[in-house]
């Protein structure tokens, strides 16, 4: 199967024009010694055989199980409208804005995700989107040593284990400082972030709700990094956002975040959504493609690629960001989700999604055996078992339940945590029999 | 048109939340509450798809218009690739799930391991990691493996050579990763210059950043000699896979002495390119440095797909996950459809289509390199730019005749520069039209060059703005103050 | 663009071969940039302009400003102390292409060492210069 159209009369007819003989002799620049050694591929194959593969493939997969998996990443439903609208093949096929009267439906679609963005998280500016949260993160904490010129950064261990891991790799090689303060299931000890918060820092790194799922208000912390001039930068849940404080509302200079809750399937880790917002007077300092609303010759109103200089192929080694390709369709997702869902609807989705948490919580406070570690919460919380937890995940699987996230792999004394995450699609019977195998399974 | 908040009207709603089978919780503590309402859109859920699609129809597309941004291989993204990414048994996996049993996902491992090793064929490379999540996160990601492997050797590197034709992301990823660049110049054969070449190579140098054939489509034949002196002065070579679409089947950056290699799924391997993004960018290395690689990495045991979550020497995670498995699944899909002869067909046929163009173009415009091309060609405007009519205009008057315009003045070596890229999807028909127009608009440039300074006349709006856009930053809706003044007399009335 | 004839420049400055100038009044000298360097720029859209009381170093970039299509770092002519700044910059990039020689000023400072004034190009020198480019 492929998808070229030429005939052999028309290839003969263009090679006639072109002057040469054969397809070959437009490869003559090319000589032996540089031709590829091998090329074993296997033979193509026609949709139907493909498919069959794959969809073998694909059942090879279990998604059987009732899972209270999370951390970071989570399971909502996405309405049929997402996917039919994002289907559309005007927007998955076209590129990047650069002309802009031929793309003002993607321009004003990005604009309106930037606004969405900013809605959310109450902060002034948003980019169109990074690729994920992590490397969103990473460009938050270049944001603010280009913003600062200083190199010490205040890192809060209790946030995701794999931004951490990410911030490590991408900074090896660059003149920073960074302190990682201990991690910490409850809320922040504010004094780890204080004892080491000077006039040499550019920024303090915290998440909101923190990856053990604890929520906490961090104006006080924001109070005291301005103090000494620097910045703070908060990693956020978005779903958490119809619920709980903002980072605008703490006064964040810097908010950066996964929006893969926001209508974007799983998909066995990507493609996500880097979402990056900020304080105005940073604009020119954040980076990523950015869509602003201007005029044409003629008054009317429309929508460019904007603030350009800054990025890659102008300022090339100079940039604000290396990036170029984005995550321009799943964000357009996340417009579509939150454009269904509207204001009432997406309040309405982060109260269920934190009373069914909360209404486990309080069912598995009554299993002996467990402990349930923090509140308040949103979302997902953090329990301690009797034994390890992987030992619990063997037998629970085993039940058709997926309990939760183990820590042990992520913090060396947490064998026997888990974190458990509650999303509206978990019905209250399912939680009921998830606690009844919990307890049979560590008090039987 | 109206954006879409608008569009709202205040108590309307959308989709339906399910109701809720629990007890209300306890309400959260005033100090995380939030205060204030997230002004988020309120309107229904027709309004929400007449408002998209409308929006839809603003866009050209490939789908819709020929459109042959050189750089940029915009083929046709196949419709059966779409469907396999919606199987649920892949797009409903938590990625966290191999921390539970890697027994439950043993498909989607499978398609790792079998990409990763069919990408290593095809560009003669010993191992493959599908991690990075655009071209440019390649870069920084190969950049970080090559000073891995320098600072294992104990050798310190503060350069990175790269052609002035480069792309502007390997220099940015060049200074992500601490290095200076050094640009050399492109010779009178729009190739990179190898005296300066030479002079400017020195122990210090990391890497040598290289696509081929090149930003001006053409091939340089003593690749291999600059890359016998790259690794003589003990730095590595890295290949930039965004036009490997000319060479599939024909050569390998492997076998020609690249060290790294970035591949573009959203290019050559016909991904979508979704008005921006996602895309992947996946990195294929020689042994010597695959123990760098980042973690973790699918590998085979007793028949069974195995995570191997921590390498000693590994740069660490550059990506949450496996990368964009999504992405990663449309092009597995895309490779195992077309196959040996197909992915050779695709190079043959992309370079076919530039040539013809360029065949039929070169009497009506300037063309700076008049050799045998590649997969895209370079004009230049500088004739028509003496009338007055500059590579920009002549874009925006291709938007009036249906075609996305070719990519403008890049490389920025040529000057009033259109990069010309078909690719191997294009029928003659097209290619014909095009050329047509092509033609008419260099007669319209002698005969009534203010037509085309006019365009476009046809779209949704004019020449935009761009000063102001810049100068005052407008880059988000705001809810009007005389709005919430107007509801405010209504309430008084009553 | 033709010859250096088509170029605003004026006699009473000092330029770089960056194309910026310094007017030097006994101890103090006022930076801009020149005609040339605004009209290769285009419409200016942005201007980063330096801190009052900031050390610059003669040839060392000291602010930038920004067109639509490119982002120039504007080298210091000479060293010294900043002690004013265009304000009206900031609301109104564009004095730079409409007046680079007056309304378009970018910084006045103190000059540390005036003997650095032989590193840089008198009218003559800077005409001919531009003729070379422009040619």
């Amino acid at each position: 199967m492929n998808y070229i159209p030429h005939t052999k009369e028309e290839v003969k007819e263009m090679l006639k024009t072109i002057g040469v003989h054969s397809v070959e002799d437009l490869f003559s620049d090319i000589n032996e010694e540089l031709r590829a050694k091998s090329f074993n591929l296997p033979k193509g194959k026609s949709e139907f055989e493909v498919k069959e593969y794959l969809e073998k493939l694909s059942q090879k997969n279990n998604l059987s199980l009732i899972s209270f998996l999370g951390g970071g990443f989570y399971d909502h439903y996405i309405p049929a409208v997402v996917d039919a609208l994002v289907s559309r093949s005007e927007f998955y096929t076209a590129y990047t804005p650069y002309q802009s009267e031929c793309s003002q439906g993607t321009l004003q679609t990005i604009y309106e995700y930037q606004t969405a963005i900013c809605a959310l998280t109450d902060m002034e500016v948003a980019n169109a989107s990074l690729y994920d949260g992590g490397t969103s993160l990473f460009e938050g904490l270049m944001m603010a040593y280009r913003i600062k010129g200083r190199n010490k950064f205040i890192i809060d261990g209790s946030l995701n284990p794999i931004y951490q891991k990410m911030l490590f790799t991408y900074t090896e090689n660059l003149p920073f400082e960074i302190v990682r303060t201990p991690y910490h299931i409850g809320q922040v000890e504010r004094e780890k972030i204080y004892q080491n918060l000077d006039e040499e820092t550019a920024a303090v790194i915290l998440q909101n709700p923190n990856f053990f799922g604890t929520i906490d208000d961090y104006t006080d912390i924001v109070e005291h990094a301005h103090s000494v001039g620097a910045l703070v930068i908060i990693s956020v849940y978005p779903i958490s956002l119809g619920l709980i404080k903002t980072p605008g509302e703490m006064g964040a200079d810097i908010v950066t975040g996964e929006g893969q809750s926001l209508g974007i399937p799983l998909s066995f880790g990507g493609p996500y959504l880097g979402f990056l917002a900020c304080k105005e007077e940073f604009v020119r300092k954040m980076p990523g493609r950015i869509v602003g609303a201007t005029v044409d010759k003629e008054g009317k109103r429309g929508f460019v690629l904007t603030l350009q200089v800054r990025e890659q192929h102008i300022r090339r080694q100079k940039a604000t960001s290396n990036i170029c390709t984005n995550s321009a369709l799943c964000a357009l997702r996340a417009l579509i989700f939150l454009s269904v869902l509207g204001k009432n609807g997406f309040i309405e989705l982060s109260k269920l999604n934190y009373d069914k948490s909360e209404f486990a919580k309080r069912v598995f406070k009554e299993i002996s055996g467990i402990d349930v570690l923090n509140t308040p919460t949103f979302n997902e919380f953090t329990i301690r078992l009797p034994m390890d937890a992987n030992e619990i995940v063997k037998k629970m699987t085993k039940k058709g339940f997926v309990p939760g996230l183990p820590l042990g792999k992520f913090f060396k004394d947490m064998k026997n945590y888990l974190l458990i995450t509650v999303t509206e699609k978990r019905k209250k019977e399912e939680i009921l029999k998830f606690a009844e195998e919990l307890n049979n399974a560590i008090n039987l | 048109m109206q954006l879409i908040f608008e569009k709202s009207v205040k108590g309307r709603k959308g989709v339906k939340i399910p109701y809720s089978d629990v007890p209300e919780a306890e309400e959260i503590s005033k100090e995380y509450k939030r205060t204030n309402t997230p002004s988020l859109p309120e309107v229904s859920e027709l309004d929400v798809v007449r408002h998209f699609t409308r929006l839809s129809h603003l866009n050209f597309s490939i789908d819709t218009n020929f459109y042959p941004l050189g750089s940029c291989t915009m083929k046709y993204n196949p419709k059966f690739t779409e469907e396999i990414s919606r199987l649920e048994g892949f797009s409903k996996l938590h990625p966290f799930l191999s921390f539970i049993s890697e027994d439950m996902i043993q498909g989607a491992l499978e398609v790792i391991y079998e990409t990763e090793h069919l990408l290593c064929e095809i560009t003669g490379m010993d191992e493959f990691t599908l991690e990075p999540l655009a071209g440019a996160h390649g870069e920084l990601t190969g950049l970080l493996l090559i000073t891995a492997f320098h600072k294992y050797h104990g050798k310190k590197k503060k350069y990175v050579i790269v052609p002035d034709s480069s792309h502007g992301t390997n220099s940015a990823s060049s200074a992500v990763c601490g290095y200076e660049v050094i640009v050399i110049p492109s010779d009178k054969n729009g190739c990179m210059n190898l005296k300066e070449y030479k002079e400017k190579l020195n122990d210090e140098v990391a890497a040598v950043m290289l696509t081929s054939p090149n930003t001006l489509g053409l091939f340089n034949p003593h690749i291999k000699e600059i890359a016998e002196l790259a690794h003589k002065a003990g730095a590595l070579m890295y290949y930039d896979g965004a036009n490997l679409n000319a060479i599939m089947g024909k050569v390998r950056p492997g076998d020609i002495g690249f060290d790294v290699a970035h591949l573009n799924l959203h290019k050559t391997f016909a991904t979508p390119h979704g008005g921006g993004g996602p895309g992947a960018g996946p990195i294929g290395v020689k042994k010597e440095l695959a123990e760098f690689l980042p973690v973790p990495r699918v590998i085979k045991k007793d028949g069974k797909f195995v995570l191997k979550k921590s390498l000693p020497h590994s740069i660490g995670f550059i990506s949450p996950f496996y990368g964009n498995f999504g992405v990663i699944l449309k092009a597995y899909a895309y490779i195992l459809l077309l196959g040996k002869s197909g992915l050779l067909s695709v190079s043959e046929h992309a370079v076919l289509n530039a040539n013809y163009l360029r065949t039929c173009l070169k009497d009506y415009y300037h063309l700076p390199y008049d050799r045998t091309c590649m997969h895209e060609f370079v004009l230049s405007c500088r004739k028509q730019a003496k009338k007055g009519i500059h590579a920009l205009d002549i874009a925006k008057y291709l938007i009036d005749k249906g075609f996305h315009p070719p990519t403008m003045y890049f490389p920025n070596i040529v000057e009033e520069a259109l990069m010309i890229e078909p690719t191997e999807t294009e029928s003659k028909q097209t290619l014909d039209k095009f050329i047509e127009v092509m033609i008419e608009i260099a007669r319209l440039v002698e005969e009534n060059p203010q037509i085309i300074k006019i365009a476009p006349t046809t779209t949704i709006v004019r020449r935009i703005n761009e000063v102001k856009a810049a100068r005052n930053p407008d880059l988000r809706w705001r809810e009007k103050k005389t709005e919430i003044l107007k509801n405010e007399k209504t309430t008084l009335a009553e | 663009m033709k010859g250096g004839d088509k170029m605003d420049i004026r006699e009473n400055l000092l330029y770089t071969k960056e194309h910026e100038w310094i007017k030097i009044e006994g101890n103090l000298g006022t930076i801009g940039i020149s005609d040339y360097a605004q009209s290769s720029l285009g419409d200016v859209t942005f201007v980063e302009l330096p801190k009052i009381g900031n050390e610059i170093k003669q040839f060392e970039p000291f602010a930038s400003v920004e067109s639509v299509k490119a982002v120039s770092d504007i080298y210091a002519p000479m060293s010294g102390k900043i002690i004013k700044i265009n304000e009206k910059l900031s609301t109104s990039p564009e004095l730079i292409n409409q007046s680079p020689y007056e309304k378009g000023w970018i910084a006045v400072i103190e000059i540390s060492d005036e003997k650095e004034k032989e590193n840089l190009m008198p009218y003559s020198e800077y005409k001919k210069y531009l003729d070379e480019l422009l040619k």
